[in-house]
């Protein structure tokens, strides 16, 4: 591995120093705001899990609802017999196998198969899930027990959101962060170069889908009781979308640009007008792509750049 | 001694078009081939066969004997075959440095990190580009784009080069200074294989010329020979003058 | 045999779905992910006018499908065409259309939320027995699969008799040479957009005869109208009909022998094996 450089480093510390910040929360309050920043924090580990792969391929991927569910079903059906934290690591191994399959079957072809496969592939694990269930146990729910409170909850997706940043971080200074970069360019010359294409994709696609498990299994003692139709709720993998595209994808702390401001809004809508969050999800998909297509992110580099431009012609001016 | 890279009855149809119709030549070590032959005769697509843009319909196509005509294009690269493409393809969001360490990172020779950024420095002032590695591509002239895809398809060191009408476009000033780069790389001891239409270029740099017309290969040997041939004055003149 | 009728039965209206679809997305370059909310308001006017107005929805639909091409045509022109217009390549152009179409699934999803509420409706509308081969099957999903028989066929007496319908077929084919012999190719598929929706729309009003329908239930038939597209290959109308055919005979079958709510993992298993072995679709040629 190459040296950190300066820069990188002290990226690295500013980032710890914010998630130790993060961490003190439940130390100040334990009611509303804290279950707010579960969600925050929820979405801000499953955005940037998700801009990880859908960043840098463009693909836009529907799938994060299907590796959720699977994470929280792995901790209802094995609490009673296996400790937690290894639940949590199952969850991410079938995260990755899930996204091993999906990007099997529709990668090597073109992002288009991709985008329609996962757009039911939600829907089609929770038939399969509630058919084996039906089929082979007596009911369709699952209790999940256990001694973690709120506060727990919350400092496990700190730590899930600290990881997957270090982790897409590493993978940004990495060759397989090269390689996507390239494949993001241009995937001809990708592959002229001799970049296996489809294998980056299904690598970092696997990568995303063990992150995304494993925030459901986190999840799952909130719920306490877990059954199909909300483990796989289809509206997390579009509030995802939405989230990581408002605030862009082009710079890893984007997505949390997106997170932050639409998590609340989402909870005051849903609070107060439950009949209109569809309307209000439907406008933040429009409004993404009329208004702000490379996110706020986007919008501040482009600021920042007409900045630069100006100051440069000033200075241009001034030494004339 | 095996061929560098030998091609053996290669064709391709796309529906009822033969693009590319059972042609056979070899390339020996060291060698520049001029690959020749009016519009849509098929060269690109030759050279996509080689690079493993396109799958042969039939026939083999080998480097340095080990069968290469099945592989994915991407361990095509790995083996050694690098490419420029007709229309430049440079990556836009990556500075004139990577854009060419892409070339080092994953191809034929690979290095990573301080090693794979020193290349990149050093390939750019071999094609001429000193100094302008932070340089953005899309603010880069047509030429020096094309330089910098000559560095990237230098940095994986392939045993195979493909440049697929590099000197096109360029102002006569420009077109002395690629001539001169390319007859550089041949007296390096490159293998090349040159799709091109430039006259003065295929004279005064191919050892060996091979012409194609409407997907056959219609005539293979030195330049002046093989430019003198009626069969290949008729076909750049069009057959009524045969 | 009871299977194969109540399938094939079932797949007129999929048929008519997917054309709809495959017209927006192969010729108008569209992938239209909203395209289910277009069937389940026809299955509300289709409703409306027959509780409301007691007007035979066979009749509504002479009302639904203009209707719908008006809509779609407006659609296309004020949200769509800017996009094809600014896109650079055919990669953003997928990109930004998924999202966009995203934006009005769940705009008019919500619209109709609030409009309709989300319970399930249904109304009854020639539910007398019919008997072929012994075995007796809901009068109106037999008129549903002959209308939709009817209506493709006059899409296919179109794309294949008539001038308009020839140039649709050449945009579909290569945008770039449809422009160079002289065919206008935004107005084509701009037609052809808003023709589908019509398609669809036909469907949706055929299927709210015999079928229990809410406002939430557009993305299902979304999925299963792409899937069919895939199978048939993209643009392709004969492949269309055909993957809708066995789509809704493996549906069915799965239904009756294994279990109802298994009909979309049905649905995948075709979609897995097509990616696996024809990702070209049925009658499609290998890509080059």
């Amino acid at each position: 591995m190459t040296p950190f450089t300066n820069d990188e480093l002290k990226w690295l510390g500013a980032g710890a120093i914010l998630f130790a910040v993060a961490a003190l929360l439940p130390l100040v309050d334990q009611g509303f705001y804290l279950s707010l920043s579960v969600n925050i924090m929820l979405y801000a580990a499953l955005c940037t899990a998700w801009a990880l792969f859908s960043g840098p391929t463009h693909y836009v991927s529907l799938a994060t609802a299907a590796f959720y569910g699977l994470g929280t079903y792995t901790v209802g059906l094995g609490i009673d017999a296996m400790p937690y934290p290894l639940l949590l690591a199952i969850a991410a191994l079938i995260g990755a196998a899930l996204a091993g399959l999906v990007g099997a079957a529709t990668l090597r072809i073109s992002g288009v198969y991709f985008v329609i496969f996962t757009f039911g592939l939600a829907e089609l694990v929770r038939q399969l899930v509630t058919w084996t269930q039906t089929k082979f146990a007596t009911a369709i729910g699952l209790y999940v027990f256990t001694d973690l409170f709120e506060q727990h909850i919350y400092w496990m997706l700190v730590a899930l959101t600290a990881a997957v940043f270090l982790t897409a971080f590493l993978i940004n200074r990495s060759r397989l962060g090269f390689a996507m970069q390239i494949i993001g360019n241009d995937e001809t010359v990708a592959r002229h170069v001799g970049i296996d294409t489809a294998r980056s994709k299904i690598v970092l696609f696997m990568i995303s889908g063990a992150f995304i498990a494993v925030a459901g299994a986190i999840m799952a003692p909130r719920y306490s009781y877990i059954e199909p139709p909300s483990a796989f709720n289809p509206m997390i993998s579009f509030l995802v979308v939405i989230m990581a595209l408002l605030g862009g994808t082009k710079r890893l702390w984007g997505p949390l640009v997106g997170v932050i401001p639409f998590t609340i809004l989402m909870d005051q809508v849903s609070a107060r007008f439950p009949n209109h969050t569809m309307i209000v999800i439907g406008l933040a998909f429009l409004a993404i792509v009329y208004l702000i297509p490379n996110g706020v992110t986007g919008l501040l580099e482009q600021a920042r750049a007409r900045w630069k431009a100006r100051a440069a012609r000033m200075g241009q001016e001034k030494a004339a | 001694m095996t061929a560098a890279l030998s091609v053996r009855a290669a064709t391709k149809s796309f529906g009822g078009l033969v693009a590319v119709n059972e042609v056979s030549f070899d390339v020996r070590q060291g060698e520049l081939l001029g690959l020749i032959g009016p519009n849509g005769s098929g060269k690109t697509t030759m050279l996509n066969l080689i690079s493993g843009a396109l799958k042969p319909t039939r026939g083999e196509i080998a480097l340095s004997g080990e069968r290469i005509s099945d592989l994915p294009a991407h361990r095509i690269a790995q083996k050694g075959v690098a490419r420029t493409f007709q229309l430049v393809r440079v990556l836009p969001s990556l500075d004139a440095e990577g854009n060419v360490m892409a070339g080092a990172v994953f191809g034929h020779m690979r290095s990573w990190g301080a090693e794979a950024h020193k290349l990149a420095r050093a390939l750019l002032g071999r094609v001429g580009l000193a100094g302008k590695g932070h340089m953005p591509v899309d603010a880069m002239t047509y030429i020096d784009q094309k330089r910098v895809e000559l560095a990237r398809a230098l940095a994986g060191n392939p045993r195979v080069l493909l440049l697929d009408e590099w000197l096109a476009g360029l102002n006569p000033t420009e077109l002395k200074l690629g001539i001169a780069l390319i007859d550089d790389l041949r007296r390096e001891g490159r293998t090349i294989i040159m799709v091109e239409h430039v006259m003065d270029a295929i004279r005064s740099l191919c050892d060996r010329c091979v012409v194609m017309n409407s997907g056959r290969k219609i005539a293979d040997g030195d330049v002046e020979t093989v430019l003198g041939d009626p069969e290949v004055v008729a076909a750049y003149l069009g057959d009524a003058d045969a | 045999m009871n299977i194969l009728i109540t399938g094939i039965l079932l797949s007129g209206t999929y048929a008519l779905i997917a054309l709809g679809l495959t017209l927006q997305y192969g010729v108008a370059r569209i992938m239209n992910l909203g395209n289910g909310e277009t069937l389940v308001a026809a299955c509300f006017v289709a409703f409306w006018l027959y509780t409301g107005f007691a007007i035979n929805p066979l009749v509504g639909l002479l009302l639904i499908a203009p209707g719908a091409f008006l809509i779609n045509l407006v659609i296309y022109l004020v949200a769509l065409q800017p996009l094809v217009k600014r896109a650079k390549n055919r990669g953003q152009l997928e990109v930004d259309s998924i999202l966009a179409t995203f934006g009005l699934l769940f705009l008019l999803q919500g619209l109709m939320i609030v409009a309709f509420g989300g319970e399930y409706r249904s109304y009854t509308f020639l539910a007398e027995r019919f008997d072929i081969l012994g075995n007796s099957y809901g009068l109106n999903r037999i008129v549903a699969f002959v209308a939709a028989a009817a209506i493709a066929g006059a899409l296919w007496f179109f794309l294949y008799r008539t001038r308009q319908g020839t140039a649709m077929r050449a945009v579909a084919v290569d945008p770039n040479s449809a422009n160079l012999v002289a065919i206008d190719v935004a107005r084509t598929a701009a037609i052809a957009f808003a023709l589908g929706g019509a398609l669809t729309a036909c469907g949706g009003a055929l299927i709210s005869t015999f079928y229990t329908f809410n406002a939430s239930m557009g993305v299902i038939f979304t999925m299963k109208a792409l899937i069919i597209v895939i199978m048939g290959g993209v643009g392709d109308i004969r492949g269309a009909i055909l993957a809708a055919l066995i789509l809704g005979i493996s549906e069915t079958l799965v239904a009756s022998l294994i279990d109802p709510g298994l009909t979309l993992a049905a649905t995948y298993a075709l979609f897995i094996l097509v990616l696996l072995f024809r990702p070209q679709g049925i009658f499609g040629r290998a890509p080059t």
